[in-house]
């Protein structure tokens, strides 16, 4: 009998690390946002997308509410939010 | 054809006849010899393997787990401190579900220094997923690594398999030993199929994240597998005998004790000193006999209770400590009688043979006398009280 031995690529992402979010998510206003892609940089997840300024967002399926994204953005233009409450 | 040989030598014979196309181990007595005449066959060229010298045997192990997961028969034996240092990548090999022989070489655990025999290295590992078979005398210990080639790189199986021997007894001693020729272990053993391997045309990953969602079922299907090898063994050593014209269990062997009294369990070389003592005690009209465990993991309950249901008195050896519990082997003896209709009266529990102490006739005939109705837990046996004098204040 074999378990599942997690063989084949790309089965991270059948982890979603999204709920692993206990307090608070990041919030990417866009309104200030350079496009220098610190954030991209930075996630562990590798779950921030964008290219131009202001279109930036990150998957809420895998971000783990780290924070390092808004800890890095020059511009603050990333904050935290508390889990659960609306945008 | 029937050969004077050493232990060591044998084995390093037999295993060269397997052609694993990987060898990686780090010397440490008493497996050394198994190693250096490997070596040897490799530099002059009577084996076509790659032996990698490593600087330690965590780094042995991780090679061998290297080699199979990329596909390759692999071999490497250690011993004592050495299994120890293997300890976390021999839980990763049988987690990922490779096949791989190794062959421990039973020896003593530190403090204090001790290079001689006991069993203590692989007891103390028995709960690391491999499956793991103790050999009685040198031909036992040359044909259970073809056994356990052909039983870990079953399809359905594909668990790595712990060759036991004890240390100097075996891997020093010389018998007269039968060894296989090449023709005979082609026909036994195939060339090694892997049913899964490191490829880039094919990309897969071993040994990833298993998070809680996982982790459990990895364990069960490693339980479950580990209780089907005990199904698949008679298969194979009836295939063995087929080839070879030597019939093993594999799992157990009963010696005069269908009819007896007092049966003796044990593992390993003490095995041949106990049948001889019970033969001497046959002539005297001694209802007397042994149980051999080869099988320690999986663990054979069932084929255990069926052959002990109906004795009255059982005497289990350990050459091996759970420190502040109940002997290792003993402890699960008895757990597979609780709550059984037949069982024992006494069930009584002896360590012997620590760190090299000979286990002699006279200790077999001991342990025979103190196996009376007053059950006996953790018995040291030959145990030298003068030597616990001693005073530091």
């Amino acid at each position: 009998m074999f378990g599942p031995l997690i063989v084949k690529p790309g089965s991270s992402r059948n982890n979603k690390t999204g709920s692993w979010r206990v307090e608070s998510r990041p919030k990417f206003l866009q309104k200030n946002c350079i496009a220098c892609k610190m954030c991209i940089l930075i996630c562990p997840e590798a779950c921030i997308e964008g290219m131009e300024k202001n279109t930036y967002h990150c998957d809420y399926d895998y971000c783990k509410g780290c924070g390092n994204c808004a800890a890095i953005c020059p511009k603050a233009d990333i904050v935290m939010i508390k889990e659960g409450v609306k945008e | 054809m029937r050969e004077f040989l050493e232990g060591s030598r044998a084995v390093a014979e037999v295993v060269k006849l397997c052609k694993p196309g990987v060898i990686s181990a780090y010397p440490i007595t008493p497996q050394t010899h198994i190693v250096e005449e490997l070596a040897q066959f490799v530099a002059n060229g009577d084996l076509a393997s790659q032996f990698v010298n490593v600087e330690s045997e965590h780094s042995a192990a991780s090679v061998v787990l290297g080699a199979v997961a990329g596909g390759v028969r692999a071999y490497t034996a250690t011993s004592s401190q050495g299994l120890f240092y293997m300890g976390e990548v021999l839980f990763n090999i049988a987690g990922m579900r490779l096949p791989l022989v190794m062959t421990c070489a039973n020896r003593a655990i530190s403090a204090p220094i001790n290079i001689w025999n006991d069993q203590q290295d692989s007891v103390s590992l028995r709960d690391c997923g491999w499956v793991q078979l103790f050999a009685e005398d040198i031909q036992e210990a040359v044909d259970l690594h073809l056994v356990a080639y052909k039983l870990s790189e079953d399809k359905s199986i594909m668990l790595p398999v712990m060759v036991c021997m004890d240390g100097f007894a075996l891997t020093h001693g010389i018998e007269t030993v039968d060894m296989p020729n090449q023709e005979q272990v082609d026909k036994f053993l195939p060339p090694y199929e892997p049913l899964y391997k490191l490829d880039t045309s094919n990309p897969m990953t071993l040994g990833a994240l298993g998070d809680p969602e996982y982790y459990t079922e990895s364990r069960y299907a490693i339980q479950q597998t580990l209780k089907e090898t005990l199904d698949l063994m008679p298969k194979v050593t009836s295939d063995f005998a087929q080839v070879f014209a030597r019939q093993y269990s594999g799992i157990i062997e009963e010696y005069y004790t269908r009819d007896a009294e007092r049966v003796i369990v044990a593992m390993g070389s003490v095995c041949g000193t106990v049948k001889d003592v019970i033969d001497e005690l046959r002539k005297k009209g001694k209802r007397v006999g042994l149980l051999k465990i080869t099988s320690y993991r999986p663990f054979p309950s069932h084929a255990i209770y069926e052959a002990l249901k109906n004795i009255s008195k059982v005497a289990v050896l350990d050459r091996a400590l759970s420190l502040g519990s109940y002997a290792p082997l003993a402890s699960e003896v008895k757990a597979l009688f609780f709550g059984k209709k037949k069982q024992p009266q006494v069930v009584s529990s002896f360590i012997v043979g620590l760190g090299g102490r000979d286990i002699t006739r006279d200790s077999i005939k001991e342990i025979f006398r103190l196996l009376t109705n007053k059950e006996r837990s953790c018995e040291f046996i030959d145990l030298k009280p003068e030597l616990l004098k001693e005073k530091y204040e």
